[in-house]
């Protein structure tokens, strides 16, 4: 059903498709919600833990830092409406850390917690063969914290909500459990290729 | 980072809702009264998103707060929408949508930047141009369900043309000696002007909070629950400052205003 009067202002056409309700941005919004979160690097932790808490393996900054780089070219959507073409990202993968840590089997979900008590769940699978990061950098820039650094969380293919900001770590879990948003009726998932928001969708 | 004090209502599916009204607030700034389809409970602090369809099936989506309490009318809801000029969507609902159109809506959504009276108070609740918006419907909801709950609000406007719902922030201050409304404009200050004129800094919110204590009974100053909504900016330095003046995080929810177009 068409609104009346409504035709679209599409300033400018995407270069490739957009999932479906996004629109194209050009800045960075931040959205988060409390205060953003200011970690020194010096007391900067990141957690492999299994679904009893305990670490399967743990890295300082420095630590983290030598472990292998891997960098993407990427599109990020955002479940407020923005997309954001061609943003590039440097940082870990979800594979390397597996590798460093000598975890073989992870279990099938994992929820992602944060400095400042964030929490998102994720399948396995969307953060492994090169799915998910741990990203320390944004556009060759060590990431703002506002926008998530030290470290944050990077799965592109779904709602950015799902890349946790202020990363601190990451437990296997054998079933899925919601995370924070996820709590308040946010979708489990979080495809924005099938538009999953919310709940029911 | 709000806790997950109860599960607040979930979005419904995409409904209809009529505009039954719509009320100039400033030049730029109209509320738009809807009709629901089918009504859903909300909880103050809360949005719905609205989705408009052009003819060849392009779609926009957008996200607007609730501007009135969830003890108005049931089927009702109030969204207050700025003019971002060079926008899609709300320069139509500033240019086109008038009383008697039809719109997709859906929610409500959104759940760490909602207040309710069983979390009680005071409340310290501040508010960057149009971040005013969910900050009404809390005062709105608690006047009526919590009048006793100290409140007090400070609104950082660029100019006096600027501030929204200015009759209902004059009138629910002389209402209740529960209540006070602060504000500061930052660009632009009317002849005569003895409110504050540059942007929030600490000492500002220094300010605040001892004037909640003093609305409060003096004497026993509380640690306020905060609520910030605003653009990107005055969010980051509001939520900072609160912090630097002794805050706990855990006090302090936020909302930020993206450039939504």
């Amino acid at each position: 059903m068409a609104t009346r009067g409504f035709f679209g202002r599409r300033r400018e056409t995407p270069p490739r498709p957009i999932p479906p309700g996004q629109y194209l941005e050009r800045g960075f919004p931040v959205l988060t919600a409390g205060p953003t979160q200011r970690i020194p690097l010096d007391e900067w932790t990141f957690t492999l833990a299994g679904d009893d808490g305990q670490p399967l393996a743990e890295w300082s900054w420095q630590e983290f830092r030598n472990l292998p780089e891997t960098e993407i070219h990427t599109d990020i959507h955002c479940v407020t409406k923005w997309s954001k073409l061609d943003t590039t990202w440097k940082g870990v993968t979800i594979d390397d850390l597996l590798v460093a840590a000598g975890v073989t089997d992870p279990a099938p979900y994992l929820m992602a917690f944060s400095y400042g008590g964030y929490t998102t769940n994720l399948p396995t699978w969307d953060v492994v063969e090169g799915r998910g990061m741990v990203a320390f950098e944004f556009d060759g820039q060590p990431i703002a914290p506002e926008h998530g650094g030290p470290a944050r969380l990077v799965v592109p293919h779904l709602y950015f909500w799902k890349s946790a900001k202020w990363l601190r770590g990451i437990r296997f879990m054998p079933e899925d459990r919601p995370g924070f948003w996820e709590q308040y009726g946010y979708h489990m998932y979080g495809d924005p290729w099938k538009e999953q928001r919310y709940w029911g969708d | 980072m709000g806790r997950l004090d109860l599960a607040p209502p979930a979005p419904s599916a995409w409904q209809s809702a009529t505009v039954e009204r719509v009320t100039t607030e400033t030049y730029r700034a109209k509320t738009f009264s809807l009709r629901l389809d089918e009504p859903r409970p909300f909880l103050a602090g809360q949005h719905y998103d609205v989705r408009l369809t052009a003819p060849d099936g392009y779609q926009a989506q957008r996200s607007y707060s609730v501007a009135s309490a969830p003890s108005d009318a049931a089927d009702c809801i109030d969204l207050t929408v700025e003019l971002i000029p060079d926008g899609e969507v709300s320069p139509y609902f500033h240019e086109v949508v008038r009383p008697g159109d039809t719109l997709e809506v859906r929610g409500p959504i959104g759940g760490p930047f909602t207040w309710t009276s069983e979390m009680g108070g005071p409340l310290l609740l501040l508010a960057g141009g149009s971040g005013i918006v969910p900050l009404k419907s809390i005062l709105m909801h608690r006047e009526r369900t919590a009048p006793e709950i100290p409140a007090l609000l400070l609104y950082s406007a660029r100019g006096p043309e600027d501030i929204i719902y200015r009759r209902f922030l004059g009138d629910v201050a002389q209402r209740s000696p529960q209540v006070g409304v602060c504000l500061t404009l930052t660009r632009r200050q009317p002849p005569g002007w003895n409110g504050y004129a540059r942007r929030v800094d600490p000492a500002m919110l220094q300010d605040c909070i001892a004037e909640l204590g003093r609305i409060n009974g003096g004497g026993r100053q509380l640690l306020p629950l905060c609520y910030v909504c605003g653009p990107t900016g005055f969010v980051e330095t509001v939520a900072d400052a609160l912090l630097a003046i002794g805050v706990p995080e855990t006090m302090i929810r936020t909302e930020r205003f993206g450039p939504t177009a």
